[in-house]
């Protein structure tokens, strides 16, 4: 149930992306699609009332696999945000150069290039 | 031996945070590093042919780490990498001077280096997503660096269609660990056979297709390519259509498809008619084109379809062909791309119909144009020829004689747009106000160099078919990789 809300949520994403004209909202629509997959990967480790993944020598390892919740995607989230900051970065700074030069966030109006 | 692999993605990723400390120094520090280093990792690369090992990164053993694979694909996929990258460099060294913040460009090539070769080496689904990531980033922002109005659009679209790729890869990817609860390639392979082949399976093989489509420009998803290799300065539409498409596309979709998920029908007919239909649409459009790096931008489209479309035919032979053809093009294509670089610095222009009688102004470029056109083309004896016979006779042998016709009908649609831009810029008088305009100038050394290494390459290449058309020196026992099939632990 709450996996197909995750897809929800990156249909809308692409909508988004393929319906709007202003950069500013494309780039928002591509954030929102990351959301949520940052969403659905860290939904694959949860548990509910989980313990954290953490081992120390006191516990024992079969009721802690049985317990704790799947640490890996969270690091894998974790990555992708930084991932994502670096193309979110990049992205607004074209979009500054391209308002300078173009004078308009229109991708309408923006069309030098064709063919 | 082993432990040298890290260094692979190591040297050039210290390299390109070293270059703008360095530059502080000495400006000329950017070329200097950057080349040393891709001369490095092309010696390392030789190095490693023939090896066949599994790196651990930080000791931890196969399920739980981070793995580095060496094999016979991904060494020829590193030898086409580093080798391209060097020439790409020697010649940035004088092609790059009109551009400002050169130590910029440096770094990144680093990082676009770096990211590919991670993509050829590692044996891990998200280390894989984050080391295209990196390339893609890299390549992003050297799209735009000609900083002209048409480079900023162009990489635009690419950041948003490359974005949403990723993004699609990236589904794909959490999909499968959701099923298997695995990111490692063998692993997953091993699992992949228990878990069989589910809806989930299926919606995340889908969604490679699409993603990693879209980074190879696979028709319908090519649309971005046309403008971001026509906008980034010459050298790196010559790396970007050389290879990184090529790894980052073609490489990981065959790599996943043959050995993680095992190959079956079904992929095999998607491949063709992904392939053949992009084949057929990129070499129509390239006819019509007047801008000559479009012209080869839609080329290189048409070529990466024949590259997957041998892929679809599913014997080895074919693969054999593929990836034949995939060297083969990370020469001439290349090429092709340094040489329009030319003509726009002597003609002042990129429009076909604008430029005549170059050839005289130009003659390496003309010479070294020329070799590339006919590879390309597929005349005898130049690489291009053989790697399209042999998928020509693949096609025939496995009963797919329409595609095999098509192969040889766009041949001739390669030649016609070829001999368009040779009759276009190099034949013909130049008019006498043009001539007096720009001086008659032949290019520099170093950028005559890699022109030249690159012409001479397309000759020799043709010297892996004459080691034994079935099974080609390198080539042949990287196809087995693909041909043994699924990973086993």
């Amino acid at each position: 149930m709450i996996y197909s809300l995750c897809f929800l949520l990156i249909l809308i994403g692409l909508y988004g992306v393929l319906t709007r004209q202003n950069i500013i909202k494309i780039v928002i629509s591509l954030l929102v699609i990351e959301y949520g997959i940052h969403l659905f990967l860290v939904l694959q480790g949860y548990r509910t009332g989980g313990t954290p993944p953490i081992v120390d020598s006191s516990i024992d390892k079969q009721l802690w696999l049985q317990q704790s919740v799947d640490p890996l995607p969270q690091a894998l989230v974790l990555t992708s945000i930084v991932i994502g900051l670096g193309v979110l970065a990049l992205m607004v700074a074209l979009s500054m150069r391209i308002h300078e030069r173009y004078g308009t966030f229109d991708i309408g109006k923006i069309k030098k290039l064709k063919g | 031996m082993n432990n040298l692999v890290p260094l692979l993605v190591a040297i050039p990723l210290g390299v390109g945070f070293l270059i703008p400390l360095a530059v502080r120094w000495k400006p000329q520090m950017a070329e200097l590093l950057s080349n040393l280093a891709l001369f490095g990792l092309v010696l390392l690369s030789l190095s490693l042919i023939g090896n066949q090992t599994i790196y651990h990164m930080g000791g931890w053993p196969t399920p739980n780490g981070i793995d580095l694979r060496i094999d016979d694909l991904s060494t020829l996929m590193l030898l086409t990498i580093n080798g391209l990258a060097l020439i790409v460099g020697i010649y940035s060294v004088v092609a790059m001077q009109p551009y400002t913040s050169q130590h910029r460009y440096y770094s990144l090539l680093m990082f676009l280096v770096a990211g590919t070769n991670g993509v050829a080496l590692t044996g891990d689904l998200f280390n894989l997503y984050v080391f295209m990531e990196i390339t893609a980033i890299a390549s992003y922002a050297l799209v735009a660096f000609s900083g002209e109005d048409e480079s900023f659009e162009a990489s635009l679209k690419y950041v948003v269609l490359g974005g949403l790729s990723s993004s699609v890869i990236l589904i794909g990817i959490s999909l499968l660990y959701a099923v298997t609860g695995t990111l490692n390639m063998t692993h997953l392979a091993s699992r992949m056979s228990e878990v069989g082949e589910t809806a989930p399976v299926k919606f995340a093989l889908a969604l490679f297709f699409c993603g990693f489509g879209l980074k190879a420009a696979l028709v319908p998803f090519h649309t971005w390519l046309p403008d971001a290799y026509p906008a980034a300065p010459a050298p790196i539409s010559a790396l970007l259509s050389g290879v990184v498409s090529k790894v980052i596309g073609v490489y990981v979709l065959a790599r996943l498809l043959f050995n993680v998920f095992g190959i079956n029908d079904d992929m095999l007919l998607l491949m063709r008619w992904m392939g053949g239909i992009t084949m057929v649409a990129g070499g129509l459009l390239a006819v019509g084109q007047w801008d000559i790096k479009r012209l080869f931008a839609y080329s290189s489209i048409s070529q990466v379809g024949l590259i997957v479309l041998a892929l679809g035919f599913g014997t080895t032979w074919g693969v054999v062909g593929a990836l034949y053809h995939l060297v083969n093009h990370a020469t001439f294509k290349p090429l092709l791309f340094l040489c329009s670089g030319q003509i726009e610095t002597a003609a002042g222009t990129r429009d076909l119909r604008q430029m005549r009688g170059l050839g005289r102004r130009l003659p390496i470029t003309a010479g070294t144009c020329m070799v590339g056109s006919l590879a390309l083309a597929g005349i005898p004896p130049l690489n291009g020829f053989w790697s399209k016979l042999i998928i020509v006779v693949v096609g025939i042998q496995t009963d797919h004689t329409a595609w095999a016709v098509t192969v040889v009908v766009m041949s001739i649609v390669a030649l016609a747009y070829q001999l368009k831009v040779q009759q276009r810029a190099f034949y013909g008088t130049a008019d006498a106000p043009m001539e007096k305009q720009l001086p008659v100038s032949e290019s520099p050394v170093l950028i005559s160099i890699p022109m030249i290494v690159l012409a001479i390459g397309c000759i020799a290449l043709s010297l892996l078919a004459l080691s034994g058309l079935e099974h080609p020196l390198l080539v042949g026992p990287a196809a087995d990789v693909l041909m043994r099939g699924v990973w086993k632990p």
